[in-house]
């Protein structure tokens, strides 16, 4: 059996030519890629657009880590940037496609609360703000503390704690509204 | 953590669909070949051998019955198909989240030419279309029809040499292979098994990969120091489609993607069809205005292959074989059948006939053979297929082929046409025998087409046997676009290569022209001594399929010329100088079935430039390609420009491909 190597073994690995670490390092990451540009687009074959392309660019862009951080919260940050490209284009798309915030489609043997939660969530995500969305996919999609999440976004720790409040301000303001709405 | 943020974590986590196999494996071998890219080892020694990189591992995903097929373009079928049809199909985004064809039959009447207008937009496509295997071909006579421009000599010539080289070095043949992957209008699969490309490649560690080979833009040549170029002919149109897909997903498609002379034959062109007694096809070369440069020119190459005689074709008796095993039940399986169907019903004349056979699961004759006239009768009995069942049909092949014998009469055309997702259990089982069975039916006059649906276990090799056998198609239908396609080229003519081994060559007169370029053709380039190596494969020719090939010549003295004349260049002949002879085009090709190629050779002739809209409209997305490529040669034109050229060239455009162009280069200038 093969020992797991390090992502940082990878990399190190990848940097100096190894074909096969790079392989065995998007293979290992290509589903938090996934995940993360699901959570932040909303559409699985966005989402795996997304993946793809930053798959791709990986190859580039590898060179240029430093090993300053996680391999995982560069990536986290290379994914969430990618996937907030892909939201200011679709403003200038002739068909919209599918988001946050699209929900009408759904699958028939979808259970009816699970159809309420989904609604729900839908709805929630699309009142977010990039910024508050980058960070709920970070902290409640990934697990991430405060702290991990502010490293991958490049801000102040401080800053995700404000922003998950903002989050809980906006979850409140639906439910409020869906009250409001029978 | 407070309640909410809980609540919102788990439906998120809940929400969040587990990645599809094909889309993660598609990607990692996207990131493979950056990377290889990047590590500058991903160069083959030399163009050709490039294409088995990406159908081997087309093949051995099919071998391997994972029938998944790991390209790029598959993710954008999927995200295509969405947006095309929107109107139509409803989309998941939760659960499968895969585009979800809807069974459009539940309302009986639709329209059904509305819905394929709108599927034009829609998704390519993975089509493959097999060679038949033609028993006795004519030997064509040794003339050609006399062509616009050039004074056509044509020899018998003959041709074995260099045959050892290839195929210890090099991949066998790649062209046949590359066509598997989306040509729409038909490409032919070569006869060479999967298996032999599973030896001649490396198998990297994870295969199945990005398809587009990224090749760099074809350079300027100087006449001088080059003056010859060697190319395979080209009859994939997978790029095109790519182009869409992300065009109407909204963004511009990689550089790498854009494959220009796959772009430019994706369009059927008017060309003069050949005189089919004399040759299979006809070659016409002519000199146009380049759009995008004052001091240019373009040389347009056009091949136009022998067109099927649509007016007066015999009645077709066509007896539909449906597989209803359990695993069809998918909805891109008989539900896109029923309506792929359904488009192939409104092209019939109600001089044919429509049979339904179905096995596995409910077997047995479903529509006894029916004038196509009766549209309510047979769109009830397609209507009432359903899938189930999971065992073996009874003998499902002898049954329809028994049918379409039946209905048949003097002069009329039968075809069996098998639809299945792969399973083959049609009553033969061993391969064998079902080969032997489709040869003999086809010597009877019953032609075999099969179609396959869906991606679960699609037996590709045992499609390509029997269409190749029974003088039919082999075709992948994933969209009612392909669908549409592939079924109306059913039923506008047989569709069966009609040269094989197309090569190219140009040589041009250093007197004349000082510079070329190739737009396009990067990934089919020859070396110069392949073009008499008949053992070098190239790409074939159907009925009624035209290709065509574009360079951009830069004159003698033209303000143009991007590289300083040779002070000790040789002159050419006066006499060559004086005719206004521009280059020589040599073109060789096999007759089916044949192995040693004929040359047809023919001048580039100064000054007779026959402005023909189908050059320009060429040129027009020729020009696309290379805005979409980011290329340097087009100067200050823009995408207005190539719309508008393309606009005034657009012609008839029966099916809308043109039309649907022009929407491209308007959008794509939006996405600037």
């Amino acid at each position: 059996m093969k020992m797991m190597q390090s992502d940082e073994f990878l990399v190190t690995r990848a940097q100096g030519g190894d074909a096969e670490a790079f392989g065995t390092l998007v293979a290992r990451h290509y589903d938090l890629v996934f995940r993360l540009g699901f959570r932040m687009l909303g559409n699985k074959s966005e989402a795996q657009d997304l993946a793809q392309d930053v798959c791709a660019g990986l190859a580039g862009k590898l060179a240029g880590f430093r090993g300053d951080a996680k391999f995982t919260t560069w990536l986290y940050r290379i994914t969430i940037n990618a996937a907030k490209d892909r939201l200011r284009k679709r403003t200038t798309r002739q068909k919209a496609q599918e988001g946050w915030g699209e929900v009408e489609a759904m699958s028939r043997e979808a259970t009816a609360q699970y159809k309420a939660q989904l609604q729900w969530l839908h709805q929630a995500m699309a009142t977010l703000s990039d910024d508050l969305r980058e960070t709920v996919a970070l902290v409640l999609g990934e697990d991430q503390t405060h702290a991990q999440a502010a490293a991958a976004l490049g801000v102040s720790e401080g800053t995700i704690s404000w922003r998950m409040s903002e989050v809980k301000k906006n979850l409140r303001a639906v439910a409020q509204a869906e009250e409001r709405t029978p | 953590m407070s309640d909410e943020l809980k609540k919102l974590a788990s439906v998120l986590h809940a929400a969040t669909p587990e990645p599809d196999d094909t889309a993660r494996k598609a990607a990692i071998a996207a990131a493979q070949k950056s990377f290889a890219q990047i590590q500058g080892s991903a160069k083959p020694a030399r163009p050709i051998p490039e294409a088995p990189k990406k159908s081997a591992a087309f093949w051995r995903g099919l071998k391997d019955m994972i029938a998944q097929i790991n390209l790029k373009p598959a993710l954008y079928i999927t995200s295509c198909l969405v947006v095309a049809g929107a109107a139509f199909v409803t989309y998941q985004p939760w659960g499968s989240g895969g585009p979800v064809v809807p069974d459009v039959l539940v309302q009986d009447e639709m329209p059904v030419v509305e819905m394929a207008e709108q599927s034009t937009a829609a998704a390519d496509v993975r089509v493959k279309i097999a060679k038949p295997v033609v028993g006795d071909t004519k030997k064509r006579k040794d003339s050609i029809q006399n062509q616009p421009v050039a004074g056509l000599t044509r020899s018998s010539e003959t041709n074995v040499a260099g045959q050892q080289m290839r195929k210890q070095a090099f991949a066998p043949s790649a062209p046949p292979m590359m066509k598997s992957e989306g040509q729409a209008l038909g490409g032919f699969v070569g006869a060479i098994a999967p298996q032999d490309y599973d030896i001649i490649q490396p198998a990297p560690s994870l295969e199945g990969g990005d398809q587009f080979a990224g090749e760099p833009e074809n350079p300027v040549k100087t006449t001088a120091e080059s003056p010859v170029s060697t190319f395979s002919i080209d009859v994939d149109t997978a790029s095109y489609s790519y182009i869409r897909n992300a065009i109407m997903d909204g963004h511009l498609p990689d550089a790498d993607a854009v494959r220009i002379e796959e772009m430019v034959n994706y369009f059927p062109y008017d060309y003069t069809a050949p005189d089919i007694s004399e040759a299979p096809f006809s070659t016409a070369v002519s000199v146009i205005q380049t759009p995008w440069n004052n001091d240019t020119q373009l040389v347009h190459i056009a091949i136009q292959g022998a067109k099927p005689a649509l007016d007066s074709r015999p009645p077709l008796n066509l007896v539909f074989l449906i597989d209803t095993s359990g695993s069809m039940q998918d909805r891109n399986k008989l539900p896109l059948l029923k309506q792929s169907f359904r488009l192939l019903l409104s092209e019939l004349r109600p001089t044919d006939q429509v049979a339904i056979v179905t096995y596995a699961g409910s077997a047995g004759v479903v529509l006894e053979p029916t004038n196509a006239s009766d549209r309510k009768t047979i769109l009830a009995s397609l209507n009432r297929l359903s899938a189930g069942g999971s065992t073996a049909g009874q003998a499902g092949l002898q049954q329809a082929y028994a049918l379409a014998e039946q209905m048949g009469s003097e002069g009329e055309i039968g075809r069996v046409l098998l639809a299945t997702d792969g399973d083959f259990n049609v009553g033969i089982s061993d391969p064998d025998a079902l080969k032997k069975f489709v040869e003999k039916k086809r010597d009877s006059g019953i032609y075999l087409s099969v179609f396959g649906f869906g991606q679960g276990n699609y037996r590709d090799d045992m499609m390509q046997v029997l269409a190749q056998n029974g003088n039919g198609t082999a075709a992948y239908i994933d969209t009612l676009a392909e669908a549409q396609k592939v079924l109306v080229d059913q039923v506008s003519g047989a569709l069966f290569p009609i040269a094989n081994d197309v090569k190219i060559q140009v040589e041009f007169n250093p007197a004349l022209i000082a510079e070329y370029r190739l737009i396009g053709y990067e990934t089919r380039a020859l070396r110069r001594e392949d073009f008499n190596n008949d053992k070098v494969d190239a790409g074939e020719i159907g009925a009624g399929h035209s290709v065509t090939a574009l360079y951009e010549i830069t004159p003698v003295g033209s303000p143009a010329l991007r590289n300083d004349a040779l002070r000790y260049a040789k002159q050419a002949p006066a006499a060559l100088i004086k005719v206004g002879e521009m280059g020589f085009v040599k073109l060789r090709y096999k007759n089916p079935g044949e192995a040693v190629s004929k040359l047809l050779e023919m001048p580039i002739i100064q000054g007779e430039r026959i402005i023909t809209p189908e050059a320009n409209f060429a040129a027009a997305i020729a020009g696309f390609g290379q805005l979409l490529k980011g290329s340097d040669y087009t100067g200050a034109w823009t995408l207005a420009d190539a719309a508008t050229l393309a606009q005034d060239n657009k012609g008839e455009d029966r099916f809308g491909y043109r039309a649907e162009a022009i929407r491209l280069m308007q959008l794509a200038k939006s996405l600037r």
